[in-house]
C-alpha cells in the first residue's frame, strides 16, 4: 500500500471538510469508495451505512446473490459467512449485519478477474438478519437471510 | 510491524485459482470492558487487506470490528498459472501491518 494513500485516509479522517464535500457530491464518489469509509462503518442503520459506501441507501433484491450462513449460530463471535453471485461485472461484495451496534462488517473491492464469491467469519451480538450487498454494473443489489444466535452458545 | 501473522493458500483448480488466508489478529470490537479495570478496552481491528496477483491489486478488503478474531478470507480469481505469486497485506487502525506471499499451487 502506498505511503499516498495512507496519509490520504489520515487526512480525510482528520478533516471532516472532505467528508462533507463527498457528501455534497463535489468530490466523484469513486475517491470516496477508494478509501476506508469511516461513515459507512459508524452508520448505525443498514440503508445509512450502504449510502455511506455507495451515496444511496437503496438495494434491488436480486436472486442472483447466494448468501450462505448457519440458521443458528451459537456462537455470535464466530460466524462464518459465504457470498456467491452469478452477477457480472461485480464491483463490490459488502456484509452487514442488522442488529450490530455498527452493522456494516466488511466490504471487499474488486480490481481484477475474481469470481462472485467471497467467504469471511464475522461477529454477530445478537439473532439478525444478515444482508449481502452485491453492486455489479453499477446497480445495487442485495439479499438478506436470518441468522439466530443462541444466547450461551449451549444450543436451543 | 508484525510478522508470521498471515497463512495463505493458493490452489489452481480447472481456469480458477482459489486462496484461503487466515490471519492472526485479535480485532478488539472496542465495545469489552477490561475484566479487572472496568475500563474500555479500545478498538484494534484490521482495516485494510490487499490482496495482489503477481504484483497487480485484484482485491481490496475493507474491515470494521465486526469481522471474527483471527479472521478467515476467501476468494477465486482467473487467469493465473501455477508459479504465479499471490499476495496479501494488512494494516490496522493502529498502523500495524503485516505481509505474506505464496506460490499458487
Amino acid at each position: 500500500m502506498s505511503v499516498k494513500r495512507r496519509t490520504f485516509l489520515k487526512g480525510t479522517m482528520a478533516t471532516s471538510a472532505l467528508g462533507a464535500a463527498v457528501g455534497t457530491g463535489l468530490l466523484q464518489p469513486r475517491a470516496a469508495i477508494a478509501a476506508w469509509s469511516e461513515k459507512a462503518f459508524s452508520a448505525k442503520k443498514v440503508d445509512e451505512a450502504i449510502a455511506g459506501l455507495f451515496g444511496n441507501g437503496a438495494t434491488k433484491e436480486s436472486g442472483e446473490i447466494k448468501l450462505v450462513a448457519p440458521d443458528i449460530a451459537e456462537n455470535g463471535a464466530v460466524v462464518p459467512i459465504s457470498v456467491t453471485t452469478s452477477l457480472k461485472n461485480v464491483e463490490t461484495i459488502s456484509i452487514l449485519v442488522e442488529k450490530n451496534p455498527a452493522p456494516l462488517a466488511c466490504s471487499f473491492n474488486f480490481s481484477g478477474p475474481l469470481e462472485g464469491y467471497v467467504s469471511t467469519r464475522i461477529k454477530m451480538g445478537e439473532t439478525s438478519d444478515v444482508y449481502a450487498v452485491v453492486k455489479a454494473g453499477g446497480q445495487v443489489y442485495s439479499t438478506k437471510k436470518t441468522v439466530k444466535v443462541t444466547i450461551g452458545g449451549c444450543g436451543g | 510491524m508484525a510478522s508470521g501473522t498471515i497463512k495463505i493458500k493458493a490452489a489452481l483448480s480447472g481456469d480458477i485459482t482459489e486462496v484461503k488466508a487466515l490471519f492472526q489478529h485479535d480485532m478488539e470490537t472496542g465495545q469489552r470492558k477490561d475484566a479487572k479495570t472496568g475500563e474500555k478496552i479500545p478498538a484494534h481491528h484490521i482495516k485494510e487487506v490487499v490482496c495482489q496477483h503477481n504484483g497487480k491489486t485484484i482485491l481490496t478488503c475493507d474491515w470494521g470490528v465486526a469481522v471474527a478474531k483471527n479472521p478467515y478470507l476467501s476468494f477465486r480469481f482467473g487467469g493465473a498459472k501455477v508459479g504465479d505469486s499471490v499476495k496479501i497485506q494488512w494494516t490496522d487502525n493502529k498502523g500495524d501491518s503485516d505481509s505474506a506471499e505464496t506460490k499458487i499451487g
